[in-house]
């Protein structure tokens, strides 16, 4: 906790105007960014002031608007490649979110590559986006799903990845943080290993990038993908970023404008990365969002943001483990950013609403990820999940509220 | 939390503690399993009918304490009811939670009342009416009538 002294939290949490509301007559404890982050007033600003005084659609007209759009667009790509160090601006595709991008690499990517006999290995700690399009495009080819076994912490079993690892794996897909679990898997070992036999590997950096300073370069990953709106950016945005290779070899994932260069009915030539994949008017005010939310992550500093949910995650786990009938699921050596939990006495869909009386938004349910929900033989958990702008404070409200619950059920 | 006693009154918790007929019965009638995908609420609910007449009924499964207390406390409300009486006091119940005009208020829900506080809680409603709807999924089933419940 050495860097709480520099860290204004109050500053902060001055900047995101929900966190000034009452829910039942309590202050908002909001606890749910593994769903959901809320956004700054810098990104709501630059929204409304994008419709308010620059707005047209992009790449299109030569008057002043839309070239002002186009601008602002493009700079946000440049804000995303600096957030996760991609060599060039191009290897940064915009796409609807998380689940877009890990379908786009499935469709494209991968279904031109399958034969029966291949293999695509994921992990049992996926989130259903990152299950179901890799059983579509398996049916599609016939390629086979393999599945990396999780231990009782909730960590990968990596001599088992090892094991599945083989001459037969086309693609590795694996979650860099587990979102009902939290745990941080050892991303550089996996890719490092998948390289070694040539096999390339997609992140799916949903609950990272929020939370751990991430260097797709330094990491090595052959596509890394995310969504803005656990970024503190829009909803409906999201980022696929692919080795320039890779892209430029793969087809287009949809047909339509701005993807092409020329269009005949003899044939079509497809435009350069990142348009190629960029079909339509894109989700422009997301994009800027997007890029207002990155700006305003990297002005406060990912490292600082990472050290005090750290001391967040410390101190609520220390709190939480103290609670009599309360079991953590997920005890990785390494997490990040939030704590699924369950109560002997009280089902997690109950503890959700006796919470939300207190003001306390979490998460109840199977968080997407029913395997890791049969692994741990719970139907459901309880799910509390940091931000830049929780406090210490509220971990204990979090905590005496779960106690109340307890009372009230016994 | 003290206006959720109005949710999470003594009945109910009573009975999402010890629930009634909580187990799986063997050689049933009719049959269905009902499950929440939003929130993963899954319950079996049996029947034995003889005559026209709930002989038994039963549930197992994992739901809320919402979900257990309604399935418990609907499993005493029909055992013994014809089938007519079972499927209008689903009507009223339903209707007593929606207010949708599709199903029927037509009888009393005597002890069921208790459960009506969940219409204040509306993501809470799929929660007391899940039994309900397996039930009516398995009585269908038993009839040989087609369902997408």
């Amino acid at each position: 906790m050495s860097n709480t002294a520099q860290y204004d939290v109050v500053s902060i949490r001055n900047d995101f105007p929900i966190l000034g509301r009452e829910i039942h007559g309590k202050p908002l404890v909001y606890l749910d960014n593994g769903a959901s982050a809320q956004r700054p007033v810098q990104v709501i600003n630059a929204i409304a002031e994008l419709y308010e005084n620059n707005y047209s659609n992009v790449h299109r007209g030569v008057h002043t608007l839309s070239q002002e759009s186009t601008n602002l667009y493009d700079d946000a790509r440049v804000s995303v490649r600096g957030f996760i160090n991609a060599s060039c601006v191009h290897e940064v595709v915009f796409t609807s979110g998380t689940t877009d991008s890990i379908n786009l690499v499935a469709q494209s990517y991968a279904r031109p590559r399958l034969q029966k006999g291949d293999e695509i290995l994921i992990t049992h700690m996926e989130h259903h986006s990152n299950i179901v399009p890799w059983q579509i495009v398996c049916e599609q080819t016939g390629a086979e799903l393999k599945v990396v076994p999780i231990s009782d912490k909730g960590e990968l079993e990596m001599d088992r990845f090892a094991e599945l690892l083989s001459e037969k794996t086309k693609l590795v897909s694996v979650v860099h943080v587990s979102n009902a679990l939290g745990t941080v898997n050892p991303i550089k070992e996996i890719i490092d290993a998948a390289h070694a036999i040539g096999v390339p590997v997609l992140v799916d950096g949903a609950q990272a990038v929020p939370h751990i300073p991430v260097d797709v370069q330094k990491l090595d990953a052959d596509f890394y993908v995310f969504s803005g709106h656990k970024l503190y950016g829009p909803t409906g945005i999201g980022v696929l970023y692919g080795k320039e290779k890779l892209l430029n070899e793969m087809p287009p994932y949809k047909g339509g404008g701005d993807m092409i260069l020329s269009v005949s009915f003899e044939g079509t030539t497809y435009n350069a990365l990142p348009y190629k994949f960029e079909a339509g008017t894109p989700n422009i005010a997301g994009v800027i969002g997007l890029g207002a939310a990155i700006n305003y992550v990297q002005k406060i500093g990912l490292g600082a943001i990472a050290a005090h949910e750290h001391g967040l995650l410390v101190y609520a786990t220390s709190k939480l483990q103290e609670i009599e009938g309360l079991r953590i699921i997920g005890e990785a050596d390494q997490k990040a950013g939030l704590i699924s939990f369950v109560l002997d006495a009280v089902h997690p869909h109950d503890i959700g609403t006796m919470l939300d009386a207190e003001g306390v938004a979490v998460r109840a349910g199977h968080h997407c990820a029913q395997p890791v929900m049969d692994h741990f033989g719970v139907p459901a958990t309880a799910r509390a999940s940091f931000a830049m702008y929780n406090t210490f404070k509220e971990i204990d409200v979090l905590a005496a509220a779960i106690v109340k619950t307890i009372g009230m059920f016994s | 939390m003290e206006n959720l006693r109005d949710l999470y009154q003594e009945v109910i918790l009573d009975h999402n503690k010890s629930p009634r007929n909580f187990r799986k019965m063997e050689d049933p009638d009719g049959f269905a399993h009902g499950n929440n995908p939003l929130c993963g609420d899954q319950i079996d609910v049996y029947i034995k009918l003889k005559d026209g007449i709930v002989e038994d009924v039963s549930f197992d499964g994992n739901g809320c304490a919402i979900c257990t207390s309604s399935a418990s406390m609907m499993t005493l409300a029909i055992k013994g009811k014809s089938e007519e009486e079972a499927n209008a006091l689903f009507g009223s119940f339903h209707h007593a939670l929606t207010e949708d005009a599709e199903y029927p208020d037509d009888v009393p829900l005597g002890k069921l009342k208790v459960l009506t506080g969940v219409k204040e809680f509306p993501v809470r409603v799929k929660c007391a009416t899940l039994a309900w709807h397996t039930f009516d999924a398995a009585m269908k089933k038993l009839k040989g009538e087609i369902t997408t419940e």
